[in-house]
Parts: structure tokens; sequence; C-alpha cells
């Protein structure tokens, strides 16, 4: 028996899927979820082998969600997204379902998802998540985890970004949040006209800064509005000068 | 500013050989009336320069300030102003330089009729060219933005073609439909009924008709009606019309990409029930809409939320009605307003 759950903010989307699921005996649906948050929780709950996961959903999309899971489970897209904008996924998940699909479809989906898993070359949800990030909604804000609850950080209300081990800290008005990703993945994925890596350790969001000051020899430092001094390393000064256009 | 003809390498070899030509030119005739090699070569060095700099004077301002039209005669007076100013300043210059020459006064004198008619000759020669030249390279310019105008129209056409499928809201309720027919095949069938009404009163009406309230009201019904099977209790909305307002009117699809906004913002932005409220009364001579939606204050700043679909709008009531006060938005706790004005008067 294999454990699924189905994620979907349509009912008759959910519905259709359990339709079809209904024809596979040895795959159990174990719950519906109306949006990111049920899918959250119901995900550690029951540790599911495969979800079916729409794109497009309330306050978290199927990708910032996959982002909070630890160990995310393997993914099937059931999505009305075009063709193209999925293409770049299409390495990474399972597979996709383009709404309306039918149970031929679906089942084709289900082998895949079968096969691969008795091969053992089930691709990671990592890799799926890390080509999601450029997507064009994912570099407006940033999802994390705080202890139980999900924060939604609108990019612009982030001041800058720290390096720390394997985490990135994100440092807000309210202070910082964590999240399990590399400098290198925010580089790229937020916008380069807002944020600067002004230091290996370092990204800035440029809007936030008052001035910057030289600060030992060949070294910078920018200062914050919020008094918060952030280092600039030689590379990064010439960087924020050409974004900031001096 | 168009780049001067001098500006191409070839171009302005040609133009400095020309020069010395001249300059030999000047020299040889000069010394065959009888006046010295130095004093010759004096003379033809200092007119020819000066020569030189009204040529360059005249291209000059051609780059900037190009004559329209008939005004030849305008180009006559600067070209005859231009080189009478040449003359003096020559035959100032000469005298200063070459009056200790013997019977040199005398010679200039004669030639001045000449020089004064070679000149105006010449420069008149370079105005005629540099007009030609810039006049073209205008010409240029002008197809080129032409060309570049078609292109974006076009592209504006191919975006509002795919605006007007709406893939995304088209292949949901497809799938929606889908969903229905196994257990509920009634209400598949009134669905299907629905979006081909709702998908043909988007195909055959022009952005730039004009219908009542009611009308748009009864597509707008065809939208949200199927909206609310999508989406199931999540959707629930609230239409309130002042009766005088029910034929006041406005510009096609106009009403429902507000409410599309609206849904979307609403529906992406909570996890509860959303309640959409339309409002719509006379107001003076504005026909006034109100489409409410909540939103999440705390994670979405409004003007990323109300995003695309109302920038579009924006957009349209502007070309209508060339104003940009005519859509705005209010914000009161967790409700986003979105308000638009529609004058009646000049219909």
């Amino acid at each position: 028996m294999s454990k699924i759950i189905i994620i979907d903010d349509e009912p008759l989307a959910r519905s259709i899927t359990k339709e079809y699921l209904a024809k596979h005996p040895q795959l159990e649906l174990m719950q519906e979820c109306n949006n990111g948050f049920e899918g959250l929780k119901a995900i550690q709950e029951f540790q599911p082998d495969l979800i079916f996961l729409d794109i497009q959903m309330p306050k978290i999309n199927g990708f910032e969600m996959l982002e909070l899971i630890e160990q995310p489970p393997s993914v099937i897209f059931t999505t009305a997204f075009d063709e193209y904008a999925i293409k770049a996924f299409e390495a990474h998940a399972i597979d996709y379902l383009l709404k309306p699909f039918n149970q031929e479809r679906f089942d084709k989906a289900i082998a895949k998802w079968s096969e691969q898993k008795l091969s053992n070359t089930a691709k990671t949800t990592q890799d799926l998540l890390e080509s999601a990030s450029h997507s064009p909604s994912q570099n407006q804000r940033i999802v994390v985890k705080n202890g139980t609850k999900i924060k939604i950080i609108p990019v612009h209300e982030v001041q800058y970004l720290e390096a720390a081990d394997d985490y990135v800290k994100i440092h807000t008005a309210e202070g910082y949040f964590l999240k399990n990703k590399t400098m290198n993945h925010f580089e790229n994925t937020l916008d380069g006209q807002q944020f600067v890596r002004s230091h290996r350790s370092y990204i800035v969001n440029i809007q936030q800064i008052t001035r910057i000051d030289p600060y030992e020899k060949e070294n910078h430092v920018a200062i914050l509005r919020s008094g918060i001094k952030v280092p600039v390393s030689r590379s990064g000064y010439g960087k924020l000068k050409e974004v900031l256009g001096l | 500013m168009s780049k001067s003809p001098l500006s191409i390498v070839r171009f302005r070899i040609i133009f400095i050989l020309c020069w010395l030509v001249m300059v030999a030119d000047h020299i040889m005739v000069l010394h065959f009336f009888g006046l010295p090699w130095q004093a010759a070569i004096i003379d033809s060095a200092i007119s020819n320069s000066l020569l030189l700099l009204a040529c360059i004077l005249v291209m000059n301002t051609l780059r900037y300030y190009l004559p329209r039209g008939k005004q030849y005669i305008n180009i006559f007076s600067i070209c005859l102003f231009l080189t009478i100013i040449w003359l003096l300043l020559t035959k100032l210059l000469l005298k200063l330089a070459l009056e200790h020459y013997p019977g040199y006064n005398e010679l200039l004198q004669q030639s001045l009729s000449i020089r004064f008619s070679i000149s105006f000759l010449l420069l008149g020669c370079v105005t005629m060219i540099s007009i030609l030249w810039f006049n073209q390279l205008e010409q240029i310019e002008f197809e080129e933005r032409k060309t570049d105008a078609e292109k974006l129209a076009k592209e504006a056409e191919l975006f509002k073609l795919r605006q007007q499928l709406q893939p995304h809201f088209l292949f949901n309720s497809l799938n929606s439909i889908n969903a229905l027919i196994g257990n509920r095949p009634e209400e598949a069938r009134k669905m299907v009924q629905q979006l081909s009404d709702f998908l043909r009163g988007t195909i055959k009406k022009e952005e730039t008709q004009w219908v009542t309230l009611q009308e748009e009201l009864q597509y707008l019904q065809l939208y949200l009606d199927i909206e609310k099977v999508r989406f199931g209790n999540r959707l629930t909305t609230a239409i309130n019309i002042d009766e005088t307002s029910f034929q006041l009117k406005l510009p096609a699809l106009l009403l429902q990409p507000i409410v599309e906004n609206a849904i979307k913002f609403g529906l992406y932005d909570t996890t509860d029930e959303t309640l959409i409220e339309l409002y719509a009364s006379r107001q003076e001579n504005d026909l006034v809409i109100k489409v409410t939606n909540p939103f999440d204050p705390e994670t979405s700043s409004p003007k990323q939320g109300a995003g695309f679909g109302l920038k579009s709008i924006q957009r349209r009531l502007y070309l209508l009605f060339a104003r940009a006060d005519l859509l705005s938005t209010d914000i009161k706790e967790n409700i986003f307003t979105t308000i638009v004005k529609i004058p009646q008067h000049n219909i």
C-alpha cells in the first residue's frame, strides 16, 4: 500500500483526481487538502509516498509548500499552467498532469512513478525546487517556517541576508528567519536590481542602504536605515556601484 | 540627433581632398595673376580655412535644424549672409597679412566678386548635400520607428487575444466539467452552456462598444456562476445595484476583468471564505462601480496583489477617456476596494 495525498484548492479538481485514483487499489488516499497549509500538516502527519499537487493555490503555492518540507515526497503536479511554463520542471517532477486530463493519462503518470520507485531512480524533489525557484512569482516573497508557523516575507521587507552554515539568515525589521538554502540560490533568484551580493556572506537590499562608508583598507561597509552595518567586499563594492549607478 | 556626413571616414577623406584641391587651385590662379608663391600660399590658406569653417558651421547647424517644406528662401539667405560675412572677414585678414606686397590691394579689390561667387556656389553645394543627407537619415529613422510601432501593435494584439482566451480559467473550468460529467451530468451540461455563453460574449464584443450596466451584469453573472462551481463555497458574491444605474453605460468587457481581479486577489491571498461585493450607483455624471475583496495585509502589499489586471484596466480607461483618475483603490483593514468611475456625458 502506498500513501497518497491530494492538494488542490478546487473541490471538483480534487474529486476527479480521487475518481481516477479509485482505479488503483494499491494506492490509499489519506487526505484531500484545500491549500498548502493543510497540505503541510497532512504530509507531516501521514508521510505520504506520493502527492498530487496543484501549483496555483491560496497564500503559498505548490512550490513554496514543497520548500518547507525537509524530505519532500514524490510529486505529480496537476495544473492548468500552460505547457511552456511547466516545461522547466519537467526534468525533475515525476510527471505533470495538465488539466483537464483523462484516466489514461493519469494511469500513465502512476506507472511512471511506480517504475521510478522500483528502479530507485526517483528524481529528487530538491532538484525540482531549485528549478522552480526561477519562476517569476517566486522572487516576490520568501516563505519560511518559524517554529510551527509559516511566515511569508515580501521581499521588500527583507533588509539583508546573511550566510549561516547550511542556512541563510533572512533579516527583517521583526528579526531574522532561517531558510535551508544557499547564498547562491538567493543571489540567483532575487531581483538583481534590488538585491546585491555585497560580500561572500551577505546579500543586501539596496533600498535599505542609507550610505556606504570606507572601512579599513580596501573594504567598505553599507549602513542600512535600521543602523545595521553590512560588510562590503572589494568586488561587492563594484557590484553595488554598478547597480546604484555610481 | 543625426550623424553628420563627416562622421563617415570615406566622406571625410573626400571632403578633405576636395578642400586640398581648392587650396592648390587657388594658389595656382593667384600665382598666374602675378602674385609671388609665398603671398599666393598665404592668401589661399586664409581664405580657404575661413571657407572650411563656414562649411562646417552650415553642416552642424543643419544637423540640429533641418528646414521643412518650402523654406528654400531661408537657406538661400543663410548662404548669402554667410558668404558676405566670410568675404568681409577674409578681406580684413588678407589686408592685414599681405598689404605690403606691391599691387596686392588692387588684385584683392578686383578679385572680390570672383571670390564671392565661387564661395557662394561652394557653400550652396555643401548646404544642399547636407540637407539631402540629413533628410535621408530622418527618413530612415522614421521607417524604423514605424516598423517598431507596428511590431508593438502586433504584440499588443497577440497579448489581448491571449488574455481573451484566458487559458488558465478555461482549462480549470474544463477540468471542473470533466469532474461533474461522472457524478452530476446535469450540472456539467449547465456549466458547458455557461462557459460557451461566456466565451461567446468575450469574442463577439468589441472593446470599443458601449453596453448598459444591465447587459454587462448578465455577462458577469455567467462568469461568477462558473467560478462558484470551481471554488465551491469558498466564493460568495453580493451585488448591490442602485435602481437608477441599470441603464447607465460602460465600455464592454470592462466590469468582468475588474471582478476577476478581485476574485483572484481574494481567493489566492486568503484561505478562508472569500466574499466579493459589487456596488454600482450614479454619482453626478458618473457611473461609479466599487468592487471589494478581502486580503491579508500582513503578507501582501496590495500594490503587488492588485497586480497586472488593474494596470491593463487603467490603460484602457486612459485610452478611452484620456484620464488617469478614473480607477482608484482603497484599503480598509483587510478589505481592498477597487473603484471605477465611468463618465456618462460623452457617449
